[in-house]
């Protein structure tokens, strides 16, 4: 019986690692190569920060961050907090930070909707729904979102009629060309019980569904929790809302005169801009979903009819899972892009973070390097941390994958 | 009944089964495709009503009830046109000018006209791919064309070459005259012929490379004299005289031809074992992917003019180039990274084997491969460039997009159609254009993907 030699290791020396490392095993080229472009980009710096303080000094602008307490005086058309034209630079750019993630969320929202619907039309056996599908995706991805954008906001949204002729959904929500006006929310006493109710129900709910899943994996016992939850969703706030009073009360625009009185106006700018970013990233969203879906082996499927599982079981628990993996990492890019997108809002006038703070803050006070780097940083923030999340997403994928 | 008698034994023949269902032809594929469930026939109804709601307002707006001749808006009101107006095409008739070519003036238009078929003539047989001459075409139209353009389209003549710039770089006093722009010229020709069959490796090596930069320089003489660059050239034309489509494929192919090397260059570095190209190269590509381009333009139109020498001023077409070069040659890194991590190492090592340097490893085995690798990849980030060159009409310039705006802002036109009709017109020029680059994508990727196909 002979003794496999034992691998030789190599030897331990961490100053010739190091070096190899620095210069990435080009030796003292390398070094000097590197230590030349550190310089000629310390150079290009140098440059470029002593030109701007001349120029800064030429146009009399002072640099820093000191222009952010000065008074704003102009006015916003859509603040989620409250903002009036007495208040500083730096509440517009929080102002304009919320409509950004206010836009961009509705419009991921809408966006996944319409995209998985689109996906799953255009996978459809349907030929007809196939082709529309399809159809929708090759005109909407060839044509710039900045052109649909004017699109809906110029020519559909400005063609509805004037608010006394206003498009009536249901008559409690009006469409015409000053915007979309829809009842407005106002909180009563019963409010508080009414979200508590939401949640425990929620809560309740979950457990349920863990507890039925411990229960097949278990017993093979299948426990059916739909019918349950839902008993618990419509009964806990239904409770609260006998016991304790309506937790809201919806206050309903009525057209007096030329003009809606009572409601809330979502403006043009936004529905235009909503739509747009919506539409557009759908059509993006609804290939990646049909590329994730397509790209499951055909095994998997006839795998789990041959096990005598139904259509839809075979989706939700064999196809999906395995598509997601797929489909997750580009799906939040195109989230990422909508969001970047969404700057676009300044052609049409939304009040957005590029457009208060970019646009007339940056034209006000001249501080072009302050508020651009700002502005930058924000998307910047906003991606890295995504593609940070993603990038741990990924290593659990891969460690949950590996054998 | 005997019992002898075999009982089965069958008497009369059995009933003929139902022909099975038809599954091919028009009436097969309405059963299997369109009617062969409940759901199914609701869901075809659902589609038919959307597509008709759909199809036929837009067909009955561009060609039923189309205005096809007129000369101002009196003609696209529906009281003159006796019904109902859909699309009112005497506005992009008379608009159609300034859509194209924005304010470039009338008599120099030529000038466009023949960059358009350059471009044209040059990129066909680039896109083709049993068309031999690869090399030299896209070295023409990724090198010498941009150059020719910019003559073309701006204008202007040249000063001098090399020792010109240098004269100028050292304050040496230099009066412009004929005799010493081609003697610079000359001079300039010998020192870059001389250098460059050093550089490949001295006379006999450097033969073919020496070759190749004469005949260079020939092509530029004959460019110089045909353009008369050396006596002043053509008229300028500034380029805030410049819009419509003109300006939207000006951003955009120089968009593309500048955003190849940097992405090149990025991806490069990023691959590379050097810490600091790398680091630079990851730190500057996720910057650029990781902020919205209006605010790579207003960077460029904002910033950039901050950033230079205060008697140095930039035109405001070239500031947002830059932007948009710098932007897309980010998204091309990653793009062509992909390639180039997709070339098997074993390419490398065996360059490597046979004594190959860097440079010529990467030049001559990997990238070739690697951009072959991608380039259906690059055709969509194209694509995406194409689209959002509309972008720079939020810096005022009037792009295609930027000038239809413009237009609707004109009274003589203001109908209830205008703005669709515009959006209509637009929206097909560029439509056409994505959707041709995306089929040509398509093409490309099935063609590299042949051998897998069974």
């Amino acid at each position: 019986m002979t003794m496999a030699p034992a691998p030789r290791q190599p030897p331990f020396r961490p100053l010739a690692s190091l070096w190899r490392a620095l210069s990435g095993g080009t030796g003292w080229k390398g070094i000097a190569g590197q230590l030349a472009f550190a310089s000629l980009l310390a150079w290009l710096a140098f440059d470029v920060v002593t030109n701007a303080q001349d120029n800064l000094r030429a146009q009399h602008i002072a640099s820093g961050f000191g222009f952010l307490s000065g008074t704003a005086g102009f006015s916003v058309n859509q603040a989620l907090i409250r903002y009036s034209e007495a208040d500083t630079y730096l509440r517009v750019f929080e102002v304009g930070l919320l409509n950004t993630l206010l836009v961009s969320i509705i419009g991921i929202v809408f966006a996944t909707l319409i995209g998985f619907a689109v996906a799953l039309g255009r996978l459809s056996q349907n030929w007809l729904l196939a082709r529309l599908s399809g159809g929708y995706v090759e005109v909407i991805r060839n044509l710039p979102l900045l052109f649909q954008l004017l699109f809906w906001y110029l020519a559909v949204l400005a063609a509805l009629p004037v608010p006394r002729q206003s498009l009536s959904i249901f008559g409690i929500a009006f469409l015409n060309n000053r915007g979309f006006v829809v009842p407005h929310i106002v909180p009563q006493q019963g409010a508080g019980v009414f979200v508590v109710a939401i949640l425990a129900a929620i809560v309740a709910s979950l457990i349920m569904a863990a507890y039925a899943r411990r229960q097949l994996y278990r017993n093979g016992e299948r426990l059916r929790v739909w019918p349950f939850a839902l008993a618990l969703l419509a009964g806990f706030p239904l409770l609260g809302t006998v016991l304790f009073g309506a937790p809201v009360v919806f206050d309903v625009p009525v057209l007096r005169g030329f003009n809606f009185a009572g409601g809330t106006r979502v403006t043009p700018e936004f529905v235009a801009l909503a739509i747009a970013l919506s539409t557009y990233t759908a059509a993006f969203i609804a290939e990646i979903v049909r590329g994730g879906l397509l790209a499951v082996p055909k095994g998997q499927m006839e795998a789990g009819a041959s096990l005598g599982l139904p259509r839809s079981v075979i989706l939700r628990l064999v196809i999906i899972p395995q598509a997601m993996r797929l489909i997750l990492p580009p799906l939040t890019n195109q989230y990422l892009n909508l969001t970047k997108n969404s700057s676009l809002a300044v052609a049409i006038g939304y009040p957005d973070l590029f457009s208060v703070f970019a646009g007339t803050t940056l034209s006000q006070t001249g501080q072009a390097v302050e508020v651009i780097a700002m502005t930058m940083a924000v998307y910047l923030a906003i991606s890295l941390v995504t593609s940070a999340l993603m990038n741990v997403y990924g290593w659990h994928i891969d460690r949950s994958q590996r054998v | 009944m005997n019992g002898s008698e075999p009982t089965f034994v069958r008497k009369t023949l059995a009933p003929a089964r139902k022909a099975p269902v038809v599954t091919t032809g028009l009436i097969g594929f309405l059963r299997t495709r369109l009617f062969n469930s409940p759901l199914n026939v609701v869901l075809t109804f659902a589609s038919a009503v959307l597509a008709w709601f759909v199809l036929e307002p837009t067909i009955r707006f561009l060609l039923v009830n189309a205005v096809w001749q007129g000369s101002d808006r009196t003609a696209c009101l529906a009281d003159k046109a006796g019904h109902p107006v859909g699309a009112c095409w005497p506005f992009i008739q008379a608009k159609f000018t300034q859509l194209i070519y924005g304010f470039y003036p009338e008599d120099q238009r030529w000038r466009a006209n023949l960059t358009f078929a350059l471009a044209a003539l040059l990129l066909a047989p680039l896109l083709v791919p049993k068309i031999p001459g690869k090399t030299l075409n896209a070295a023409l139209f990724f090198l010498a064309f941009p150059c020719l353009a910019f003559f073309l389209l701006r204008g202007g003549g040249l000063d001098g070459f090399a020792f010109y710039w240098l004269a100028e770089l050292f304050s040496v006093a230099w009066k412009p005259s004929l005799m010493r722009f081609w003697l610079d010229f000359s001079l300039t020709t010998t020192v870059v012929i001389a250098v460059v069959i050093l550089l490949w490796g001295g006379w006999p090596n450097g033969r073919r490379a020496g070759l190749v930069s004469a005949l260079t320089f020939a092509g530029i003489a004959v460019v110089i004299v045909t353009l008369r660059l050396d006596q002043g050239g053509l008229p300028v034309v500034d380029t805030r005289q410049w819009g419509g489509l003109l300006v939207t494929l000006v951003v955009s192919i120089t968009g593309i031809v500048a955003s190849m090397p940097i992405g090149i260059a990025l991806a490069l570095g990023r691959t590379s074992r050097i810490p600091l190209l790398r680091i630079f190269s990851v730190a500057f590509i996720e910057f650029w992917r990781g902020v919205p381009l209006i605010t790579v333009l207003f960077f460029a139109t904002y910033m950039l003019p901050l950033f230079l020498p205060g008697d140095f001023t930039i035109d405001a077409l070239v500031r947002v180039l830059v932007g948009i070069a710098l932007f897309a040659g980010a998204y091309n890194a990653e793009v062509i990274r992909g390639g180039l991590l997709a070339i098997p190492r074993g390419q490398r090592e065996a360059a490597n084997a046979l004594g190959l340097s860097y440079w010529k490893t990467t030049g001559l085995i990997v990238l070739p491969q690697a951009l072959r690798h991608v380039i259906p990849a690059l055709v969509n980030s194209f694509i995406a460039l194409f689209k959002d060159t509309t972008l720079v009409l939020i810096v005022s310039l009037f792009d295609l997009l930027g000038q239809l705006r413009a237009a609707f802002a004109d009274p003589t036109w203001a109908t209830p159609t205008t703005l669709f009709t515009g959006f209509a017109f637009t929206g097909i020029i560029y439509w056409v254009g994505c959707f041709a680059m995306s089929r040509y994508s398509l093409f490309v990727e099935r063609r590299l993907n042949a051998h897998r196909q069974t």
